[in-house]
C-alpha cells in the first residue's frame, strides 16, 4: 500500500481520537450543565454550541479562521506570544473536527441525562449524597449508553470531517491530508484504485460506527 | 420536640398552607390526590423550597424562612421512600442498600448493610437487580436503604399503593416494627383511610392544601365528619 495512503489513515485515526477525547472532556460537563441547570440563556448556549451541526462546514471553517487564523481574534495573540499558528498543522484538523463533532456529543448526552428519572436523583440526595457524587454514581451511569453513542458518533463525524479541515488545515500531503482530503486529491488526479480503497474503508468504518452507536443508544432497562 | 412543620407554598395555582407536629410516632397524612400530602414530604426533605415556613426536628431547624436557614436535601437527616420506590436499576440489592450510607467506613457499612438484609428478610437476594425481585421485596429494599444512614425521621410517600391487599397488610405490620425498632417519627402518605386507621398513631387529614382534621384514628372516626374525604371513606 502507498505510504501516503497509510499516512492518511493514521492521521485520520489520530485526529478523530484526539478530538473525541477533547469532546468527552468538555462536551460531557457542558451537556450535564445544559440538562440539569435552569439559567437564562441556556437554549442560546445550546444553539451556539450545536450550530455547526447545521452550518456548511466551510462556514464553520471560515469562523475558525476568523478566530484562530494568524490575524484572527485569538490567533493573533497566540502568534505574537509564541510565533506559532495553528493554521495548516494537524492541530487545526483536530480543532475543526472538535467543533464540527462536538454538537453530536452535546445533543446525545444532554438527551440521555435529561431522560434519567428525577426521583432517582432525588433519592440520591435524600440518601445523603452531594450533587457531584450523584452525577458520578447515578446520573452518568444511567445515561451511559447515550454518552457512549455520542462518543461513537463524534468519532465517526471527526473521521469524515472535510470542509472545515480543508479551510483551516489545508490539504498538505504528508502533513494534514486526512482520509477525506486524500480522497479528494486522489479523485482529482485520477488515481482511482487508491481512491476506491479509501472510500470503501471509510464507508465500512462509518457503517460500523453507526451500528455501534445505534446499539448503544437503545434504552438500558 | 419531635418533628414540627409549618409550610406555605404556591405552585401552579395550588396553594399549600399547613402546620403540624408529631412525636416519635407513626403519623399518616391522609387525603385525596392533589391535597398537598406528597408536596409536604418533598418540602420537609428539602426536595422543593417552600415560600414560607419552618421545619424543625427536636433541637435542629432545617428550614426557616425568617432566618434564611435552608439545609440542602443531602444534609437533612430524613429517610425518604418514594412512591415509585426509586431503586437504582444499575445497582444490586446490596448496592442499593450500601448507597444509603454515604459517609460510613467501608467495613462498618458492609456489616450494617448485612444486618439490614437479615432484618428485612432479604437474605439470598443481595446480588439481584431491582427488576429481578418482587414488589414486596422492592418495598423492603427501599425502606432498608432509607434507614441505612440512621435517619432521625422516615417519610414514606404512598409506597404501598402498587401492592395487592395481602402484601399491603404485611407491609403495615412491618412499618409498625420499624417505628418500634428505630423510635423515630414515621410519616406515611396515603389516600386509603382503611390503611390510615389500621396503622396510624395519629392521622392528619388534608383537604385542598389545608389541614381539615387531626387526631387518633378513633377520634377521627367518632368525630362528626365535616370533611368530604372522611365522609366518603369511613
Amino acid at each position: 500500500m502507498d505510504e501516503s495512503v497509510l499516512f492518511s489513515i493514521r492521521l485520520s485515526l489520530q485526529v478523530a481520537a484526539v478530538s473525541t477525547a477533547l469532546i468527552v472532556l468538555t462536551g460531557l460537563p457542558l451537556a450535564y450543565f445544559l440538562a440539569r441547570r435552569d439559567f437564562s440563556g441556556r437554549e442560546l448556549l445550546d444553539v451556539l454550541l450545536t450550530i455547526p451541526l447545521v452550518l456548511p462546514p466551510t462556514v464553520t471553517g471560515y469562523y475558525l479562521i476568523i478566530l484562530f487564523g494568524r490575524n484572527g481574534f485569538i490567533g493573533k495573540y497566540l502568534y505574537s506570544l509564541t510565533g506559532w499558528s495553528i493554521m495548516f498543522t494537524w492541530y487545526a484538523a483536530v480543532l475543526a473536527s472538535y467543533v464540527v463533532a462536538l454538537p453530536l456529543m452535546i445533543k446525545t448526552a444532554r438527551a440521555a441525562i435529561e431522560s434519567v428519572d428525577g426521583s432517582l436523583i432525588d433519592a440520591s440526595y435524600t440518601l445523603g449524597h452531594s450533587e457531584p457524587d450523584t452525577a458520578l454514581k447515578v446520573i452518568l451511569p444511567l445515561a451511559k449508553r447515550g454518552i457512549v453513542a455520542g462518543m461513537v458518533l463524534s468519532f465517526a463525524r471527526a473521521m469524515g470531517e472535510f470542509g472545515a479541515t480543508l479551510m483551516l488545515a489545508g490539504n498538505l500531503p504528508g502533513k494534514t491530508s486526512t482520509m477525506p482530503l486524500a480522497i479528494y486529491s486522489l479523485a482529482g488526479s485520477g488515481e482511482w484504485s487508491q481512491a476506491h480503497f479509501m472510500v470503501l474503508l471509510l464507508t465500512m468504518m462509518s457503517g460500523i460506527f453507526l451500528y455501534v452507536a445505534n446499539r448503544y443508544s437503545r434504552r438500558i432497562i | 420536640m419531635g418533628l414540627q412543620v409549618s409550610l406555605q407554598k404556591k405552585l401552579n395555582g395550588f396553594n399549600l398552607d399547613i402546620g403540624w407536629e408529631i412525636r416519635n410516632e407513626l403519623a399518616v397524612l391522609f387525603g385525596f390526590s392533589g391535597a398537598g400530602k406528597s408536596m409536604t414530604l418533598q418540602l420537609i426533605a428539602g426536595l422543593m423550597r417552600p415560600d414560607n415556613g419552618r421545619v424543625s426536628l427536636d433541637d435542629t431547624i432545617y428550614y426557616d424562612s425568617v432566618t434564611n436557614t435552608d439545609f440542602p436535601a443531602n444534609k437533612r437527616p430524613f429517610g425518604y421512600v418514594f412512591q415509585n420506590l426509586a431503586l437504582f436499576p444499575h445497582m444490586t440489592v446490596i448496592g442499593n442498600i450500601l448507597y444509603g450510607a454515604p459517609s460510613a467506613q467501608k467495613h462498618e457499612k458492609m456489616n450494617h448493610a448485612l444486618e439490614m438484609i437479615r432484618a428485612f428478610r432479604l437474605a439470598g437476594l443481595e446480588g439481584r437487580y431491582p427488576h429481578e425481585i418482587s414488589g414486596g421485596q422492592k418495598q423492603r429494599v427501599a425502606v432498608a436503604r432509607a434507614l441505612m444512614r440512621r435517619p432521625r425521621a422516615l417519610l414514606l410517600d404512598e409506597p404501598f399503593s402498587a401492592l395487592d391487599r395481602p402484601l399491603r397488610i404485611e407491609m403495615r405490620g412491618f412499618l409498625r416494627e420499624v417505628r418500634d425498632e428505630f423510635n423515630i417519627p414515621v410519616i406515611l402518605v396515603t389516600h386509603d383511610f382503611e390503611e390510615a386507621s389500621a396503622i396510624a398513631d395519629k392521622v392528619i387529614i388534608y383537604e385542598h392544601g389545608r389541614i381539615a382534621q387531626t387526631g387518633t384514628p378513633e377520634e377521627i372516626r367518632s368525630a362528626e365528619t365535616p370533611s368530604g374525604a372522611c365522609a366518603v371513606r369511613v
